[in-house]
């Protein structure tokens, strides 16, 4: 879709879209390249001298143990995450939908935690499982379960997948929400017309016109697993206990930062961008088809 | 006030597409001029080239004997109504009359006065503090007209502006725009695809089709006498009857399988044998009594009423033909109608160009 | 839904119900730890219902800077203080940025403008986390570290505003640029008087999603900041948790939780139609 109507200037839009050009290519373009450069080079400790190595750093990453386990801890996280978060806010947006009288207190009362930043959400939840103070720590003791995230890598990741999930479901919730609003009453009417009870309704109807919002949402969320939950990670577990928690965000920034491995960590950022880069383009893509219809 | 000519303009969009091929037109100081066509035919372009919003490909336009092809709209000194009227949402009436002359420079009490005075003139004294949103289409249409009266331009132009209006209001705002017009004298360009509209409004209708002016000419010129088939078939309604004939003599024209019409041989001029093709006016036949030879005959296969007519529908030389006849008559029947035209109702086309034949 | 079925729209008011006490649990053990003596925080069980200690906790926390070591030396004010600024800058600085190229791209025909869109369009592929190493260092470079600028500027380009204003402008309809032009606005005046106020609603939606996005900044002001000056809330909670050798003061560190919680939902609630529109807009 373009204008037909605009305003003839050379210099003018020029000068309007530089100062947002100018932070793309000096904050973004420009580290991305750095990252991409660095990526095929073997640097010394001191960074004093390097050299070009082609692609030795990502097939020793390829190589790396702890680098296979973190991709596939990473996975695991991701999809428990999306997982749960979509199961659980379609539920509440379907049932929210159902009401028509006090819906809006409800949606209100579910929206909020949208606002909480992932660290918060990660304080939030390491008190609740506090192994000696933890409320949903001391119940679990109490039904024989020794909860102790600090010790148990399993516990933590737990920990952290609850954390990640809580956050996420109001986000979910106002999509599905809006997904479920905007498919015609006529639709769901026809199919109760035609002899469908409410569960059949929803499998046959409401569902398969939901999914391009449930797709929608899976790459968000897995998106959202993938990068945003650092701050999760960081203020609860900091990766531990013995990298249980140590997904592949985390461990850039432990390589790059702590480790001080800069080809290493370069070549997972390039990882990394990879894997964004077909998400958004597979997003893209899917959302052109749906356009088309 | 000042006259508006063209002087051969066109229209090439990027990629090929001639919209506008060669426009020469003057439109005089004072004149209301409308710029009639089915969608498509250019006049919207022409009429954007006028205003300055679209660039002149080629051609020179003058407005008060100024070349304008290089000056912004705003310095054209013209005001436009768009279809959809284009009110500022967030402003309120009064600040969307203003909006032009404070970009002016005009001074306050001089804006005060030009609004107050151009919404009495719309009747739109009392809405001046409300948004547009809350008046109704008929209301929005006035102010847009008094966004452009009160820039007291050297001309108006419209385009389309009354295609957003329900039937009613658009016959009662035709009404106060020509009278708003008989009043203010201000030269206007007007753009529609309503002929009814164009024949009301115009002093002047040009009739244009696939980027070229068809006709230039009073509204009872055009309608009277057309200038191409075109012309012909686009005004009037129900259209004009086109059937295919054959000049047989001086002023006959034979309709095979109807018989034969006569037509004005003072008017037009055809060698006799020529292939041609006959135009009539539904409204222009009358019903012969039935023992009346006329010579033409159809063959009616339905009838539509209408109320204060009624459209018979049938066939001439194996066109469709239509008819208006008075509802009073009684009821025709499926008989054969034997049909009077007068020759001065008879227009004659080329059939390859579809210019009317004229003599001169 | 179709029929009326009281047992089944009951069912949906439970099942609501019960995830709104899911989901709003841990806030409210947070918010009865942060009302209490650090004494009764100490072993379990804790109690749920709020203590004596609301006042005493909050304005230690907000104003005596000594609550441990490493967090020590800043109040809590100064982080909310900063948390405050950075939201805001790189809020505001979004918006700003991404509506003149927005107006820049619909508005005009210019050289490259499809490339401009799509390097814009690149942004939305390059999130920092993935580039944290180089762009620290090109921050770095430019002496940024320790600065507000530092903190905002390199988050104030973004894709997903600039297509929010751009989808909406094509929505408005070509005449009024039109109209305008008529009326002598020319491009600048146009965006300023027309364009701005048509928009507010966009704007009202994205400054919640920005201001929230800005306040929860966290892995960038890690590496930004050293110093404690700069410190902001999200971060300091991290600080005050992991803690070494001894226990968090958790009345405190949960008084804190609910501070940094507090600015970005309550814009959330009290803008909550035009936040939950952008939001589904922004995402198209």
């Amino acid at each position: 879709m373009e204008k037909r109507a605009v305003f003839r200037s050379s210099w003018l839009p020029l000068a309007l879209v530089t100062p947002q050009l100018i932070i793309t290519f000096v904050f973004f373009v420009w580290p991305a390249s750095q990252a991409l450069y660095q990526s095929v080079l073997l640097e010394d400790p001191f960074g004093l001298k390097s050299q070009f190595v082609w692609f030795d750093n990502f097939t020793a990453l390829f190589r790396n143990r702890d680098y296979l386990e973190s991709f596939n801890r990473t996975a695991v996280f991701s999809l428990l995450v999306a997982g749960f978060a979509m199961g659980l806010a379609l539920l509440l947006a379907v049932m929210a939908d159902r009401i028509i009288k006090g819906a809006t207190g409800y949606k209100t009362m579910l929206v909020w935690p949208y606002a909480v930043a992932p660290a918060v959400a990660g304080a939030l939840w390491v008190f609740m499982f506090n192994p000696r103070i933890g409320i949903v720590a001391y119940v679990m003791h109490s039904i024989g379960y020794d909860w102790n995230h600090q010790i148990r890598g399993q516990d933590a990741f737990a920990l952290i997948t609850i954390a990640a999930v809580w956050k996420q479901i109001s986000y979910n919730f106002v999509f599905f929400l809006a997904g479920l609003q905007a498919i015609p009453r006529s639709l769901i009417e026809a199919a109760a017309i035609d002899g469908a009870g409410p569960a059949k309704r929803f499998w046959t109807i409401v569902f398969p016109l939901l999914s391009p919002t449930t797709f929608f949402l899976l790459v968000v969320n897995i998106v959202y697993a993938f990068f945003d939950t650092f701050g999760i990670v960081h203020a609860t577990t900091s990766g531990g206990p013995a990298k249980a928690t140590e997904i592949l965000v985390y461990k850039v920034f432990n390589d790059g930062f702590i480790g001080l491995d800069l080809g290493a960590s370069a070549a997972q950022s390039v990882i990394l961008m990879f894997i964004v880069i077909v998400l958004t383009v597979v997003q893209f893509r899917y959302i052109e088809r749906k356009v088309s219809y | 006030m000042a006259s508006v000519v063209l002087d051969n303009v066109k229209k090439v969009y990027p990629g090929g597409v001639e919209a506008v091929k060669g426009i020469s037109l003057n439109v005089p100081n004072g004149s209301f001029t409308v710029l009639l066509g089915p969608s498509g035919c250019g006049k919207s372009t022409l009429l954007r080239m006028i205003a300055g919003l679209e660039t002149i490909t080629s051609g020179t336009c003058r407005i008060a004997d100024r070349v304008v092809n290089e000056v912004e709209p705003a310095e054209r000194d013209i005001a436009m109504v768009f279809q959809n009227y284009a009110l500022y949402p967030h402003m309120s009436v009064y600040d969307n009359m203003a909006y032009g002359l404070r970009n002016r420079g005009t001074p306050k009490p001089e804006i005060e006065r030009r609004v107050r005075e151009a919404a009495k003139m719309l009747a739109i004294e009392d809405f001046l503090e409300r948004r547009p949103r809350a008046l109704s289409g008929g209301q929005r249409q006035r102010v847009a007209m008094g966004r452009a009266i009160v820039r007291e331009p050297q001309a108006f132009l419209f385009d389309e502006p009354l295609s957003n209006l329900d039937a009613k209001l658009r016959v009662q705002m035709r009404i106060e725009i020509r009278r708003l017009h008989n009043r203010l004298k201000a030269t206007s360009i007007f753009v529609t695809h309503d002929q009814v509209e164009a024949m009301t409004l115009a002093d002047v209708v040009v009739v244009m089709n696939q980027g070229r002016i068809e006709q230039v000419g009073k509204p009872t010129e055009v309608y009277n006498r057309p200038a191409t088939r075109f012309v012909a078939t686009f005004i009037g309604s129900p259209a004009m009857n086109l059937a295919p004939g054959r000049v047989i003599g001086r002023g006959k024209v034979e309709i095979p399988g109807s018989g034969t019409l006569d037509f004005d041989p003072d008017t037009f001029e055809v060698a006799e044998g020529t292939a041609v093709e006959v135009g009539i006016r539904p409204e222009d036949m009358t019903v012969a009594t039935p023992d009346e030879n006329t010579g033409f005959v159809i063959k009616p296969e339905f009838v539509e009423e209408l109320g204060p007519n009624r459209l018979v529908h049938g066939t001439a030389g194996g066109e469709p033909l239509v008819l208006s006849v008075a509802s009073s008559m009684p009821d025709l029947g499926t008989r054969a109608l034997g049909l009077r035209v007068p020759a001065n109702r008879v227009h004659v086309f080329d059939t390859t160009t579809g210019r009317a034949l004229r003599r001169g | 839904m179709v029929e009326r079925r009281p047992l089944a729209t009951f069912l949906a008011h439970l099942v609501l119900i019960l995830g709104i006490v899911v989901v709003a649990f841990p806030i409210w053990v947070t918010f009865v730890a942060s009302t209490h003596h650090a004494k009764d925080i100490m072993t379990a069980p804790i109690p749920l219902w709020p203590g004596t200690q609301l006042i005493e906790n909050y304005r230690t926390l907000l104003f005596d800077g000594l609550i441990n070591p490493i967090a020590g030396g800043v109040p809590l004010w100064r982080m909310m203080t900063n948390s405050f600024i950075m939201a805001m800058i790189i809020a505001l600085g979004k918006i700003f940025v991404s509506f003149i190229a927005a107006f820049a791209i619909v508005y005009f025909r210019f050289p490259f403008r499809m490339a401009v869109f799509w390097i814009i369009f690149m942004t939305l592929m390059l999130p920092v986390e993935v580039r944290i190493v180089p762009t620290f260092k090109v921050v770095a470079d430019l002496g940024l570290l320790n600065s507000y600028a530092g903190l905002t500027i390199p988050l104030i380009a973004s894709a997903t505003a600039t297509f929010l204003f751009r989808q909406f402008f094509l929505t408005v309809p070509d005449e009024l640029a039109e109209a305008a032009r008529i009326d002598g606005a020319g491009p600048v005046k146009f965006m300023k008087d027309i364009l701005l106020p048509l928009s507010r609603t966009n704007l009202a939606a994205l400054f919640v999603i920005m201001f929230t996005f800005g306040w929860n900044q966290y892995l960038w002001p890690l590496l930004m900041t050293t110093d404690r000056q700069y410190l902001t809330v999200v971060m300091g909670i991290q600080r005050m948790i992991n803690v070494a050798d001894t226990d968090p003061q958790w009345p405190l560190v949960m008084a804190a939780v609910i501070l940094a919680m507090l600015p970005p939902v309550a814009v959330v609630l009290l803008m909550q139609r035009w936040f939950i529109k952008g939001l589904v807009e922004t995402e198209k």
